[in-house]
């Protein structure tokens, strides 16, 4: 009968794999398979304990397709249960395979195992402490211990092995049990079975990790027994059962390596123990088959990382100079990675050990395989210096023109950071990051970007002129290949709006040509007429490539040239194109042109002086000062240790905006006290001191506002910086307002307004802090327009030269203008969130009369322990309505800071809107704890009727 | 340093075998892993090396016919031991099944399962020697066969 049964189960099993192979598309599969857990579920109801084990066989088969089989679990509990070993050996199969340490039914499993474990059998114990090995949760590790530390002593090496390991699974849940296992682990040091040894030797490794004790433990007892095992089984010949292609057990070799290093990291002594041993296994491992490289490889790691003498190193150093030359690509890989490793800690960029490896490093940059080349390209940037940067530069140019997108604007932050620390002059650097913008101008970030407007600001003047004179050309003769480089596009715009008069009448820029690419020079340094570079500006707008960023540069830029340019037809066709932007769809565009059209309507004099042209940042002169010097330009990137936050996707512009901006984003709660009021000052004066009227409460409040000036020079764009700074709606707070007196001599001075949430938006600078910032276009609009006539008015009244920054900065305050109106009709917010600091709210208008609703979302950061990165903001609607959303302004935002989304949603039914919204961000972790990933579904419908209705 | 699961996967990408070593999956993310190692693996050309950096992990990988073995481990592992490993339980595959082939793996996929318990547990090596793992798996069968002579008796 049984006999039956059994073949049955064989034929069964196979006959189900064959008839799922022969299913011809996926939907037989399915079928298939449909069919048979539905057989399965109803003989699994019957409780049939013949059928059990086919079914369970045939499940799991089931499972590794990928079907689920979940209701299989309890069986694997009922055949581990069995007396049998044939049922015990599937139930824990199945319960390895179905369960993991998340399931309740995982408690229920621990009392078989603890029964198992106890068994006369010792192949039933062995799979007990296989299963508990690879599943263990923290309370199974809790429960069982004491059955794993007896079996560890087993006499048994079958028994001995598997507890070692079972025990790596166990501290690992709980730390604490650590204890109960050091001594007998120690002791299975002196095991004289490999596998008993092996595991023995991967779990100190593991236990040295935990807990530095058992390694200072170690360190005093082991390292001798160590090395003679390696000696051991360096000898040829030694255990021909674990030979593998002429070497001894390379799996423990690999192993008691490892545990070498980690035990002589930082102790000279037992350092000084395996340097022997170690300069033998490194001589003498054969390195023409990959088991001899895989132990040369954990050699040299060992060594680079222990204590060891200078002789051993340069040996090391060696290995990994002839792995670089291998065929092989995979020691290729390893040699790549490890140098790039060990560059980080120990070798500086002058080592000659590496730059003798240079061109066949460069030679990977252009490999096929990708993982080459990202190693490779880590690499490269350590061999940067003085002497080899302009042939580094170069490689690194072509290989960011072929890069991945995704790698472009890191590899691009990195050149363009190199280029300023190792630059032979200022003209090469300037050439380089031009290219860098050509070459990726698309995806760079805005640090790039600003880091590229510093650099032509710091200029002299006949290398601005020829800066500007490039970018123009650029853009002019490589059309919708440059053009599609929108980082490239809004430099370009920028630099035409405020060095317009050098560009076409600077005469000859006379610097020559670019020193890398001498092709078509005199093309790229042509002075262009006025019509032309307006011609330029509006086949942009009117082309593919006009998002609302490079719109509203192009608009500033128009408005800054009416104060360059001279020809009055020209003068007309500006005037003419700002006024067309009057009524853009965009409110900021909107609000901005019709504010430049009334600076178009003054007297020149006031004009000229609105329009005058933007100071340098001191910041970006304190970083031309460290440039050339091999020194990290960037102040950030000077607490970084040596080149290593260099890797990978880790981005210094980011973190350098954060550090750089955090003091101008000060929280509206913080800013009556004298810090933020200097910070406003700052803005109100962008930067030029000269203009101030002297006050002594001034010079002191100037000079400690300097080093916190904001970094992000575009936002001088709008002669503020603003970024999210709510500082000036305080103005007349504090100290500073015996400071607002002389400046603002004619106004009447009056209270102001709280800085609410509208006002603070009103401060958005259209400009805002990058190419993507554009704050609160919703609530700019409607008192913006209306507070403009009288905000010019008292720019002129006030003697500042930097007139056009104090417009803008003065914007803000209508409430001190007896003319101001605030509309009664405010956009209201509603808050839709607040969490971990993080603070959004929705701010509707009612657009196409009720047709649609334009939302702005807010993100605020209102924690104080950091920035809340990767805010990702997705909103669902229902069917009847349709939703547009603009990227973000930015998916960081700093403490104390805001950033801003735009969404549109088209409701052509007039129905009520509800949003569901999927938010996802990193909060910033408490008292420097690790940030925190969030991940949360928000249902907001209290949208007011009176939006559509 | 511990190898995180290991795949065995078709040249059109059936899974044939997958082990996790972790339990920081779930069933849902253990599918979607699969899938994107996967698709991450086959779409590598024949001379590009063997590892692959994916997510916060590496795959270290190894086709033999038309099965790849896939291993996913730490950053800090030593790449080509973990090639090592692959091919050691190849090698055991193959003196199991006499001439393994990708059907044996199928219709016998408990045993290779067992095969590999018997290699490693928790992502960790268990056993250097071959015989030994051919021999606990003797002992295994033998112990099954006994049992259901038993049952017939």
């Amino acid at each position: 009968m049984e006999k039956i049964l059994s073949t049955l189960v064989i034929t069964r099993l196979r006959d189900m794999i064959k008839q799922i192979r022969s299913a011809k598309t996926m939907a037989d599969e399915r079928a298939v398979i449909a069919k048979e857990s539905a057989f399965i579920r109803t003989s699994f109801k019957s409780e049939n304990v013949e059928t059990r084990y086919i079914n369970v066989q045939k499940l799991l088969y089931i499972y590794m397709l990928g079907y689920p089989a979940h209701f299989g679990q309890m069986e694997c509990l009922k055949l581990v249960a069995s007396p049998k070993f044939m049922d015990k050996r599937l139930g824990y199969l199945g319960i390895m395979l179905l369960l993991d340490e998340n399931q309740e039914l995982l408690t229920l499993v621990t009392n078989s195992l603890k029964n198992d474990m106890n068994n006369g059998n010792i192949q039933i114990v062995g799979l007990a402490l296989c299963t508990l090995g690879n599943i263990s949760s923290p309370e199974m590790a809790r429960d069982l211990s004491g059955e794993v530390e007896k079996l560890i002593s087993s006499g048994n090496s079958f028994v001995r092995k598997k507890a070692a390991l079972c025990a790596i699974r166990l501290i690992h849940k709980v730390p604490d049990l650590l204890e109960n296992y050091q001594s007998k682990a120690i002791g299975l040091l002196q095991d004289k079975h490999h596998g008993v040894l092996l595991t023995g030797v991967t779990l100190l490794t593991e236990m040295c990790k935990i807990d530095a004790n058992v390694a200072e433990e170690l360190r005093k007892t082991s390292v001798p027994v160590l090395v003679r095992h390696l000696k051991n089984l360096t000898t040829p010949g030694f255990s021909p059962e674990h030979d593998v292609s002429g070497i001894t057990d390379p799996f423990l070799q690999v192993k008691i390596l490892r545990l070498l290093r980690l035990l002589g990291t930082g102790s000279t002594f037992a350092s000084d123990a395996m340097n022997d041993i170690l300069a033998q296994v490194a001589t003498n491992t054969d390195g023409t088959k990959n088991v001899g490289n895989a132990i040369l490889y954990e050699t040299v790691l060992t060594i680079m990382d222990i204590e060891s003498e200078n002789s051993l190193r340069v040996l090391a150093i060696n290995i990994l100079g002839r792995f670089l030359s291998n065929k092989d690509n995979n020691i290729r890989y390893v040699a790549l990675t490890t140098l790039t490793k060990t560059s980080q800690t120990t070798l500086n960029a002058d080592s000659s050990a590496l730059q003798r490896h240079r061109a066949t490093i460069l030679d990977c940059l252009k490999d096929a395989d990708v993982s080459i080349r990202h190693r490779a390209l880590d690499l490269s940037f350590f061999l940067i210096n003085s002497q080899n940067i302009r042939i580094l530069t170069r490689e690194l140019l072509s290989f960011l023109e072929v890069a991945e997108s995704d790698i472009k604007s890191s590899v691009a932050s990195r050149i363009v950071d190199f280029a300023g620390r190792f630059r032979p002059n200022k003209r090469w650097e300037l050439d380089t990051t031009i290219r860098v913008m050509r070459a990726a101008g698309a995806n760079v970030d805005a640090s790039t970007i600003n880091h590229c407007v510093k650099l032509v600001t710091t200029s002299p003047k006949d290398l601005q002129l020829y800066a500007v004179r490039k970018f123009f050309n650029l853009i002019r003769l490589e059309g919708d290949q440059a053009l599609a480089q929108e980082g490239l596009v809004v430099v370009t715009v920028w630099c035409i709006g405020e060095f317009g008069d050098a560009l076409v009448r600077g005469g000859d820029s006379g610097t020559g040509g670019d020193e890398e690419d001498s092709v078509g020079q005199t093309d790229y340094m042509i002075a262009p007429t006025e019509r032309q570079v307006i011609d330029i500006l509006e086949s942009i707008l009117r082309g593919p490539f006009a998002s609302i960023v490079v719109k509203e540069y192009i608009v500033t830029a128009l408005a800054k040239l009416t104060g360059r340019f001279l020809e009055a037809p020209v003068l007309d066709s500006i005037r003419a194109m700002l006024a067309k932007y009057q009524t853009h769809m965009d409110v900021e565009i909107q609000a901005r042109a019709v504010e430049f059209t009334a600076i178009t309507k003054l007297d020149s004099e006031t004009r000229a002086a609105l329009l005058e042209s933007m100071p340098v940042l001191e910041s970006a002169l304190k970083e031309e000062e460290r440039k050339g010097t091999g020194q990290p330009a960037l102040m950030s990137a000077i607490t970084s240790p040596s080149r290593a936050n260099q890797n990978g996707k880790v981005n210094t512009g980011n973190i350098l905006d954060f550090s750089d901006d955090v003091p101008v984003n000060v929280p509206s709660t913080v800013t009556s006290n004298p810090a933020a009021g200097n910070d406003l000052l700052d803005l109100v004066f962008g930067g030029a001191p000269t203009t101030a009227p002297t006050s002594s409460g001034f010079g002191a409040g100037f000079g400690s506002a300097a080093p916190v000036k904001s970094d992000n020079i575009m936002d001088l764009l709008g002669g503020l910086s603003m970024g999210s700074a709510p500082a000036p709606s305080i103005a007349p707070m504090g100290g500073l307002s015996s400071l607002q007196a002389p400046l603002f001599a004619s106004q009447p001075q009056q209270p102001s307004k709280p800085a609410g949430n509208a006002t603070v938006d009103l401060l958005g600078d259209l400009f805002g802090s990058g190419p993507s910032a554009s704050p609160a276009p919703t609530s700019f609009f409607p008192t913006s327009t209306a507070a403009a006539p009288p905000a010019f008015g008292m720019g002129i009244n006030t003697a500042s030269n930097d007139l056009f920054g104090s417009l803008l900065s003065s914007n803000p305050t209508p409430t001190s203008s007896p003319m101001s109106i605030i509309p009664p009709s405010q956009p209201k917010s509603y808050p839709c969130y607040e969490k971990n600091g993080l603070r959004i709210s929705l701010t509707p208008e009612r657009v196409d009369g009720g047709l649609a609703v334009s939302v702005n979302a807010k993100f605020e950061n209102t924690g104080m322990s950091g920035p809340i990165t990767g805010v990702v903001f997705q909103v669902a609607v229902p069917k009847t309505l349709k939703l547009t959303m603009q990227p973000p302004s930015s998916t960081t935002v700093l403490a104390g800071g805001f950033a801003t989304q735009a969404m549109r949603i088209d409701n052509p039914s007039k129905t009520s809107i509800k949003l569901r919204i999927k938010l996802g961000y990193s909060a910033p972790g408490f008292m420097g704890s690790a940030p925190q990933l969030v991940e949360e579904i928000v249902d907001f419908g209290g949208f007011e009727a009176s939006l559509w209705a | 340093m511990a190898i995180r699961f290991i795949l065995l996967v078709s040249r059109q990408g059936k899974v044939r075998l997958a082990k996790w070593f972790t339990a920081d999956y779930t069933t849902k993310e253990k599918q979607k892993a699969v899938k994107d190692v996967t698709q991450a693996v086959l779409a590598r050309r024949p001379k590009m090396c063997n590892i692959l950096e994916f997510k916060d992990y590496k795959l270290v990988y190894r086709r033999y016919a038309s099965l790849f073995f896939i291993a996913a481990t730490d950053q800090d592992d030593n790449e080509l031991i973990t090639l090592e490993i692959i091919h050691r339980y190849v090698e055991l595959l193959d003196k199991w099944f006499l001439n393994v082939s990708e059907l044996d793996i199928i219709f016998n996929f408990q045993q290779a399962y067992t095969i590999l318990d018997e290699l490693m547990i928790s992502g960790e090596m268990q056993e250097s020697s071959k015989r030994s793992v051919v021999n606990s798996l003797k002992r295994m069968e033998e112990t099954e066969k006994t049992e259901i002579a038993g049952n017939l008796l």
